[in-house]
């Protein structure tokens, strides 16, 4: 469905009298089949904007190709953008209009005739159980109400393709929930849903498969599940002082069985072991041989997180 | 046809939302009221004019064209607004035309600067004012044009700069020499001949020579032709130079 090949961006912007280049997005080759919902995972900053804006046709990649729902990107943006919707990271809706208005004027402004676009803002107010508030003033509207008209918004023309840039950011756990369901609906009714987002549950529980970005370029891909089947083994994360973390780092650094370690910046370790419950005891062990004071310590399977940790060399959490 | 179709889309939703607003209808009609009002009583003594009349003639295309351009000038802001609200980002994802997306902009403009133009004729009627229809009907073209320009232009630079603080000052600056050497508030047949030379060059004060022939009723004069040519023609070069920044514009 999404198919791009060594997609490149760079912005050149200007600070005081020197100007710099911020490379965005280095090359990204990325392949999405059809009607799954695929998740760009990155902290801020790392690219995933610039890409979907470069797929939306609102800026010109400075290199590389993509096709999109089958049209070229580069050759037919026109083609393009009738069959993909676009839900900006910053919301897209006008203060003094109604969501109605919105609606209908976002039908119409994809070709849809007057009586068709107000039918699909009524069918979608409902969908996205708007109806109560259709006809007061965007303004009026909490983030979660005005976050779903400006989704309703970016599949009112039913698109093949719809990106989403960051969905959920700023709604409230139960909203958050919502949303999820909502775009799980989309998959079913065979839309392919492209989302970005930093929050590593979400990327975990919605996408069937991510992207891992940073730094503009993509640094794994696959389902969350293959992602972290990739890191074997268990995670060990040991709560340590900070003044004592050097010294537990140096002890435990040379052990056979830490396949890598971490530094955390609130104190302890990370280690990446093979078998947590042999490893449990003997770091206990050399812990307390050592006469350092242990605040906690826990096992957890690798998550996305661990995924990005051993890819970039950061935390996604501390980033 | 798709333009027509686009333009006209994008040209209700943005009256709609101008009519919501009754305030700025208020505003927009009663600034120039109130010149007309207080302002114009003083020009027949100071243009030495015979009547009443005769100053309005020489007053009320002045004031016109001016609102025409400032009228248009500061529709950036509100355009700026949008882009920030993401609203024209929005726009841009869909297949909607370009040009359509400027043009139902400006022709809001031109249309609301038309209804200011409208009622201060009529008021100006109730003070003896005199023009022929036909006149007064090429005047309101070559009023229609101006705000087309400007307001084309506005919106084409607010796409550029993409903030109100590099706007404002921009704009002033633009609008005080344009103000100064186009004789809208008295005719420069009283500058001197430096001042006259250098107003050559402004293309309002050729809109202004030629509103006020025609509100003189010298429909054959040659400034009426040469304005209009001069306006029209950098209408055109506006509206195409600002469509391309609705088709480019980078966030
Ligand atoms: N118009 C622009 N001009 C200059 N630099 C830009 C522009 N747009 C993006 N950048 C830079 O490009 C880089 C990538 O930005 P982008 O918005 O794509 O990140 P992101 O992954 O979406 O981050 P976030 O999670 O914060 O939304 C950043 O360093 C950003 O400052
Ligand atoms: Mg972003």
């Amino acid at each position: 469905m999404i198919e791009t090949r060594g997609l490149r961006k760079s912005f050149r912007s200007r600070a005081g009298r020197e100007t710099k280049t911020v490379e965005a997005v280095r090359g990204v080759d990325l392949d999405v089949p059809a009607g799954e919902i695929f998740g760009f995972l990155g902290p801020n900053g790392a690219g995933k904007t610039t890409t979907l804006r470069m797929l939306a046709t609102l800026i010109e990649p400075d290199g590389g190709q993509a096709t999109i729902a089958g049209a070229d990107l580069l050759k037919d943006p026109g083609e393009v953008r009738r069959r993909i919707g676009y839900v900006a990271q910053g919301g897209s809706t006008w203060d003094e209009s109604t969501g109605r208005e919105e609606l209908v004027l976002q039908a119409r402004m994809y070709g849809i005739r007057k009586t068709e676009a107000q039918r699909r803002a009524a069918r979608a107010l409902e969908a996205f159980q708007l109806v109560e508030f259709a006809d007061r003033k965007c303004k009026t509207y909490s983030g979660g109400q005005r976050r779903r008209v400006e989704i309703a918004l970016g599949i009112i023309h039913e698109p093949k393709i719809v990106f989403l840039d960051e969905p959920t950011t700023g709604l409230d756990p139960q909203s958050r929930a919502h949303m999820w369901d909502e775009i799980r609906r989309l998959r079913a009714d065979g839309m392919t849903v492209f989302i970005t987002t930093h929050y590593l549950d979400e990327a975990d529980a919605l996408c069937d498969r991510i992207a891992i970005m940073d730094h503009g370029e993509v640094v794994a891909e696959g389902t969350p599940a293959d992602l972290k089947r990739e890191i074997s083994g268990d995670v060990v994360q040991v709560g340590l002082d900070v003044t004592a973390t050097g010294e537990a780092e140096k002890l435990l650094d040379g052990e056979e069985y830490v396949n890598r370690l971490e530094l955390l910046d609130e104190g302890g370790l990370r280690l990446f072991v093979d078998e947590g419950a042999t490893a449990i005891p003997r770091i206990l062990r050399r812990v307390d041989a050592a006469g350092l004071d242990l605040r906690s310590i826990e096992l957890h399977r690798p998550s996305l997180d661990d995924v990005f940790l051993t890819k970039t060399g950061r935390s996604l959490r501390e980033s | 046809m798709k333009l027509a179709r686009d333009t006209w889309l994008i040209f209700q939703r943005q009256l709609n939302l101008l009519l919501r607003n009754p305030v700025w209808v208020f505003v927009g009609v009663f600034q120039p009221v109130m010149y007309l009002l207080l302002f114009a009583p003083l020009l027949k003594p100071a243009l030495g004019a015979p009547t009443q009349a005769e100053a309005y003639k020489i007053f009320v295309p002045g004031l016109l064209v001016l609102l025409a351009i400032f009228g248009g000038l500061f529709q950036g802001f509100g355009l700026i607004a949008e882009l920030r609200a993401g609203v024209i980002e929005r726009s841009r994802v869909t297949p909607v035309s370009r040009l359509a997306l400027l043009l139902g902009r400006s022709l809001r403009d031109v249309v609301s600067l038309m209804t200011q133009a409208v009622i201060i004729t009529l008021l100006a009627l109730l003070f003896d004012l005199r023009v022929f229809i036909g006149d007064l009907l090429l005047a309101y073209l070559m009023l229609a044009l101006i705000a087309l320009m400007t307001s084309a232009v506005s919106y084409g630079v607010a796409l550029k700069v993409k903030s109100e603080d590099a706007l404002a000052p921009l704009m002033n600056t633009v609008a005080q020499p344009v103000l100064l050497l186009s004789g809208i508030l008295l005719p420069l047949a009283f500058a001197p001949g430096w001042l006259q030379g250098v107003a050559k060059w402004n293309p309002f004060s050729w809109a202004v020579d030629g509103t006020r022939a025609l509100f003189n009723g010298d429909i054959g004069d040659d400034r009426v032709w040469q304005g209009l040519t001069i306006i029209a023609i950098l209408a055109a070069a506006g509206v195409y130079w600002a469509a391309r920044q609705f088709a480019r514009s980078v966030r």
